[in-house]
């Protein structure tokens, strides 16, 4: 089992306005879409994916609810507890790879793009956010190829949500393989849109988590356990969910519309 | 091939592995996965009158021999219940019910609720470690397990099962007075009330401070229970505590359980653990020469 470390903070980079990364040792190995969980003394304990592999690691986390607000006061030497990696992977197949991230979701896909480019992919990135002051890991995007901006505000790059920009460069180039990490409408235009054209997809889900290990079934999608089973699903395994996109569970397990 | 089914206060079971209350049983998709990957029957998380969010994170610790954990009783409530048991159900999984409440009243309520959405038994969770002013404390009251479990008896024609607290100076007791109460069954054990300290932090890990420790590390003790239990009782037993592998089953059921229950090795052994048990179990008994499971309970009893 993955032991809880304590572990002080090596280095706080602001990315942009409320988002920021977190740097700090530990002792396990962590692979492209894994994740760790993260205790805030005292506030809480919340999934968050590794944004930097290796052995100086890093989550980038866009401050969201009371504990992620919190962490954003940490400063290096502030002590966190992180126990992990868990979930799967993604698969780093195919030759002509594009990435679709939205907002934070590029937290967890930086590392599977880099991983691509490492492993000889070509690799494409829609890199989307609301504003232009909101586009996180744009220079670490273009380092791996080659990078299309989107905002929904039209501040910068495509003027448009990332889906509608995902499809124009899928029409413009031949794609083997699509990963995506976003909000999960975003997601699910996405993979809607790859099973249309025939593409392989996957994409890295999220769901309220409580154990990170697979015992608790707080973070179900449909009988899958997002912690242990994914966070990582194909696009067949979403094309049969009654959940993607729809429904999520609630701190008591309750099935509600997302 | 020997023969590993069992029985349990009439509900037949097909193997001797069931899973544990808390596990991957809040919602019917995962009840009825757990069950086509082996399982003899699945006990559900343990349900109350109204939906419940349980305790803030951290919620568990990771610990060598096991794992703290402070759920809180997070559950759906029993009206949105329904739908997750009929999903189990409607699939084929044995279903077994647990139960908690804040009286009597509310305990007998739910389990009623519960044995009308078809399910085979009834497990009352009357041993939680950490979620207070639950009933749980009524694990420390030989009286109050008998009262609430004639409670339950009086609303449900399905088999009733208390689930006992390792927590007390006698377990024995406290069987004798489920027993007394009219339960068909009991289970034993639940959780130790545990704490896990951050030294660095000063401070307890989990959000709820205390917990209950799973996992191998409890298993000695759970097996010195059921041993006790067997001794005071006729009503068969249900063994739950630590128990990963067949060799773990076995002692369980030789200590006097007719089945036992498996949670926290899911985080080991992922949810083929109920399958590899069950194997694990079958070549015991060809290598013993011994043709039926149910000949073996009890049997460290001389």
């Amino acid at each position: 089992m993955g032991r809880l470390e304590i572990a002080p903070i090596v280095e706080v980079v602001r990315e942009v306005h409320h988002t920021s990364t977190f740097r700090f040792r530990a002792s396990f190995d962590g692979k492209p879409g894994q994740f760790v969980m993260v205790w805030i003394p005292g506030r809480d304990e919340v999934p968050m994916a590794l944004s930097y592999l290796g052995e100086l690691k890093g989550i980038t986390v866009r401050a969201y609810g009371e504990a992620t607000k919190a962490l954003m006061g940490f400063k290096p030497g502030d002590l966190i507890g992180v126990r992990g990696p868990y979930g799967n992977t993604f698969r780093l197949e195919g030759k002509r790879v594009l990435c679709v991230a939205g907002g934070v979701g590029i937290a967890s896909l930086i590392a599977p793009i880099e991983a691509f480019h490492e492993a000889g992919a070509e690799v494409s990135t829609v890199l989307a956010a609301r504003t232009a002051d909101e586009l996180i890991f744009e220079e670490r995007t273009e380092a791996a190829g080659e990078v299309h901006l989107a905002t929904d505000d039209g501040s910068r790059g495509f003027h448009g949500f990332a889906p509608a920009l995902a499809k124009k460069v899928m029409d413009a180039h031949r794609f083997d393989m699509v990963a995506a990490c976003g909000p999960e409408a975003m997601m699910k235009a996405v993979v809607d849109h790859c099973r249309t054209k025939g593409v392989p997809c996957q994409a890295s889900l999220e769901r309220f988590m409580k154990c990170g290990i697979g015992i608790c079934d707080a973070c179900v999608l449909d009988d899958w356990l997002v912690c242990r089973d994914g966070p990582v699903f194909t696009g067949e395994q979403l094309a049969e969910s009654h959940d993607f996109g729809k429904f999520r569970r609630d701190e008591s397990g309750r099935r509600i519309p997302l | 091939m020997a023969d590993v089914s069992t029985e349990v206060a009439g509900i037949k079971l097909r193997n001797p592995t069931m899973l544990a209350s808390g596990f991957l049983d809040e919602t019917g998709g995962t009840l009825l996965r757990v069950f086509k990957a082996g399982a003899g029957a699945v006990v559900t998380k343990s349900i109350g009158p109204e939906p419940r969010a349980g305790y803030d994170n951290p919620t568990i610790v990771e610990l060598e021999g096991g794992m703290l954990n402070s759920m809180g009783l997070p559950n759906p409530g029993i009206e949105a219940f329904g739908s997750e048991a009929k999903i189990a159900l409607d699939g084929g999984a044995v279903v077994v019910g647990s139960v908690f409440g804040k009286d009597p009243d509310e305990y007998a309520a739910v389990a009623k609720t519960l044995a009308g959405y078809g399910v085979h038994g009834i497990e009352l969770n009357l041993s939680c470690p950490h979620a207070k002013g639950l009933g749980t404390e009524i694990a420390q009251i030989p009286e109050a397990v008998r009262e609430f479990t004639a409670a339950v008896k009086a609303k449900v024609g399905v088999p009733v099962m208390p689930k006992l607290s390792p927590n007390v100076s006698n377990i024995a007791d406290f069987a004798q007075a489920a027993e007394d109460g009219g339960a068909d069954a009991v289970v034993a054990i639940n959780t130790l009330r545990a704490m896990a300290i951050a030294p660095e932090l000063r401070m307890p890990i989990l959000a709820n401070k205390y917990g209950g420790l799973s996992g191998p590390a409890i298993r000695p003790v759970g097996v010195r229970c059921v041993y006790e239990i067997h001794e005071a009782v006729d009503v068969p037993i249900v063994g739950v505590g630590g128990v990963e592998t067949g060799r773990d089953a076995l002692e369980y059921i030789m200590a006097g359980a007719s089945a036992v229950q498996i949670g926290t090795a899911l985080a080991t052994r992922g949810l083929s653990v109920f399958a590899d048990v069950t194997a694990e179990i079958a070549a015991f008994l060809e290598a013993q020469k011994v043709k039926h499971l149910a000949d073996l309970v009890g049997a460290a009893h001389g």
